[in-house]
């Protein structure tokens, strides 16, 4: 069993999932498919529990599309884990600006309906990729994996920044700022200016909004919450925190390389994940 | 008695290259200004030809003393009342960029009517003073500013100088019209593309082109019928984007039964379709594919993010004089309170608006809310009787 690559299919539309499925078959028989997932939310969390080596992610899915499902396996995968980070190719049948990230980034992508020929190139990619180097020194397994998570994670990060850019071009007029947060608690609506927000944290489907005294729960999405606030003050530290800058006191590595975040008016420490560690260097 | 010609148009080509004039709006006012001074001029030079050898032939005068005359008199006119008017538009124009009529010359009727009265007796004035300098010869000595003749002929320059301006302000009039025209052309023939551009959106296009690729092997006969699916609603899409006609309701509904069964087959049986049409009602004459904005939205917006899918219904009521139609779906709902109203649908829904504003005006309504039972729920109402 152990000799046998694993991979997850994420795709939500259940004829293009079966076909990619039974294509595998035929060019990488040896290929064990553990598991398909329908959408974002499932093929996390099968991820994270099955730690395939190999991911294919659709682009459009219900719950996180493909590339937020990459990010947040990036953001959990296990450090000490004998399981490597997966190989990542990505699915699409249309998205201009996420194809155009992917070359730029030599990042693995195939386009829907997809082409035999293609799928046997991109398997040969993947082949080699897994196969163990001969020559190679053998190195701590711990080591191994914290590199392809490190170029994982640096790949996702410019892949995010290219896509919002491309998307930005797209979006005609842009998203007004939010300047007052309404929480609606029983018949009484607080207003809490943004600027006096510490940090946002999700919640299942609410956000919790803490200031220095108080906190509120509103129903929005973090997706739907980023674009009305101002990247230069609000930082996104994980993809369930934004933290205001200017209440962040210090941020501090431990020796595994994790950063967490201590502030000024509130005692509780924010985790920042390693997609957003980078952002945190001496100046 | 010295001829009588007067003046008219424009452009006088020297103020036109006066850099602080030339503001983007006023461009299409400076298009054509050299062909049109030209023009205008030989109409003056020709006017005054007329004139001088009329007078010279009814008071029996030296021709060219006449001609003299008639031209210095009908060109100095022309310059201070036509330049009065170019100057006095592109003022205006400058300080209120939103009244065209500024913008295509035309000061309006109360600055023309002084620059009218004060600039024919100053170009009558100049023009025999500059004619009795150049040929020394007066022809009324004495008198010439105190005679009866002399308001007589004053009022003739005037008189003159009033119908030519006038025809200056009928051709602004057109001007104006004629552009209004083409910006509206232009507009249509940008909402024509943008509609088109939703309908055929690239990724449902190549989504459910993958799908029928697959389809193909798995199960021919029904490849094969969501092909017919597929052709029917790329020509209902092309003929709706071309002309603006309306079909009969059950057509409306084949057409979007063709848009959800291309949907289910991708969608699988996340995608549950309810469709009801009262058979008293489907001969009923609809805008065409009017529906389909809303059908869009209900998918894309409600039930794809939806993990585990949902329905969509659509109903078809009379209801007094009005027909009621409804999409609801009960999938993930309309942004909370919290996110601002920017978004206000997207094109799909001004589009909808648009529509039933043209074709309706204030008869026809549009709701989107949120759905009782969860998601969102889209209602039109429109006068069965159009």
């Amino acid at each position: 069993m152990t000799d046998r690559p694993t991979a997850l299919i994420a795709e939500d539309e259940p004829l293009l999932a079966g076909h990619l499925r039974q294509e595998l078959a035929r060019v990488w028989p040896e290929l064990d498919v553990v598991a398909m997932a329908a959408d974002g939310l499932t093929a996390l969390r099968r991820g994270l529990e099955l730690r395939p080596q190999v991911a294919f992610l659709d682009i459009r899915m219900p719950g996180l599309s493909g590339l937020e499902v990459a990010a947040a396996l990036a953001e959990d995968w296990p450090d000490d884990a004998d399981a490597p980070f997966p190989l990542l190719v990505f699915v699409t049948a249309y998205d201009q600006y996420a194809v155009q990230a992917f070359e730029r980034q030599a990042v693995d992508y195939l386009l829907k309906p997809v082409d035999a020929q293609r799928l046997a190139r991109s398997v040969q990619r993947l082949q080699a990729r897994l196969a163990p180097h001969p020559a190679a020194p053998v190195v701590p397994t711990g080591s191994s994996t914290a590199n392809a998570l490190t170029q994982a994670v640096e790949q996702l990060q410019a892949l995010t920044r290219s896509i919002a850019a491309g998307a930005g071009q797209e979006v005609g007029h842009p998203v007004a700022r939010l300047e007052v947060i309404q929480a609606q608690v029983g018949h009484t609506v607080h207003l809490v200016p943004v600027d006096e927000v510490l940090y946002f944290e999700a919640a299942d489907k609410y956000l919790r909004v803490v200031t220095a005294d108080q906190e509120h729960l509103i129903r929005l999405s973090m997706r739907e919450l980023l674009p009305q606030l101002d990247p230069q003050r609000f930082w996104q530290v994980h993809r369930g925190t934004v933290v205001q800058a200017r209440a962040v006191s210090r941020a501090i590595r431990d020796e595994a390389g994790r950063v967490t975040l201590q502030l000024r008016e509130r005692p509780e420490r924010l985790t920042v994940s390693r997609l957003y560690a980078q952002r945190f260097k001496g100046m | 008695m010295p001829p009588m010609p007067a003046p008219m148009p424009p452009l006088f080509s020297r103020f036109s290259r006066f850099s602080r004039f030339s503001r983007s709006h006023l461009a299409d006012a400076s298009l054509g200004t050299a062909a049109h001074m030209l023009r205008r001029a030989l109409w003056t030079a020709l006017f005054s030809t007329v004139i001088g050898a009329v007078i010279a032939v009814l008071r029996g005068t030296d021709f060219w003393i006449s001609l003299t005359y008639s031209y210095a008199i009908g060109l100095i006119c022309w310059l201070l009342i036509d330049g009065s008017r170019l100057l006095l538009a592109r003022w205006l124009a400058r300080r209120h960029p939103e009244r065209p009529e500024y913008a295509h010359g035309w000061p309006g009727w109360g600055p023309m009517a002084a620059v009218l009265l004060l600039g024919s007796p100053l170009g009558y004035l100049l023009g025999s003073t500059l004619a009795r300098w150049f040929t020394g010869i007066d022809p009324h000595p004495g008198h010439a500013y105190t005679s009866d003749g002399y308001l007589v002929m004053l009022l003739v320059t005037l008189g003159i100088g009033a119908t030519l301006t006038r025809i200056q302000y009928a051709k602004g009039q057109l001007a104006h019209a004629q552009a209004q025209a083409e910006a509206q052309r232009r507009q249509l023939a940008e909402t024509q593309l943008r509609l088109l551009q939703s309908q055929l959106e690239p990724h449902m296009l190549f989504n459910t082109l993958a799908n029928l690729r697959v389809l193909i092997s798995l199960d021919p006969p029904r490849a094969q019928a969501m092909l017919d699916h597929l052709i029917a609603f790329l020509r209902a899409t092309l003929k709706a984007s071309r002309e603006t006609g309306s079909h009969r309701l059950a057509d409306e509904f084949d057409r979007i039964g063709d848009y959800l069964a291309l949907m289910a087959m991708r969608m699988g049986p996340r995608l549950r379709v309810e469709l009801d049409l009262p058979a008293e009602l489907r001969e009923r004459p609809v805008p065409a594919l009017l529906l389909q904005p809303l059908v869009e939205n209900a998918i894309r917006h409600g039930l794809e993010p939806q993990p585990e899918g949902g329905t969509i219904a659509l109903t078809a009521r009379r209801e007094g004089p009005d027909l009621l139609l409804t999409v609801r779906d009960d999938g993930v709902g309309l942004g909370t309170s919290m996110s601002p109203p920017t978004t206000g649908g997207g094109f799909g829904l001004t589009q909808v608006r648009e529509r039933l504003q043209t074709l309706y005006g204030e008869r026809a309504r549009f709701d989107l809310a949120p759905a009782a039972e969860g998601g969102t729920l889209s209602s039109l109402r429109l006068p069965l009787e159009p």
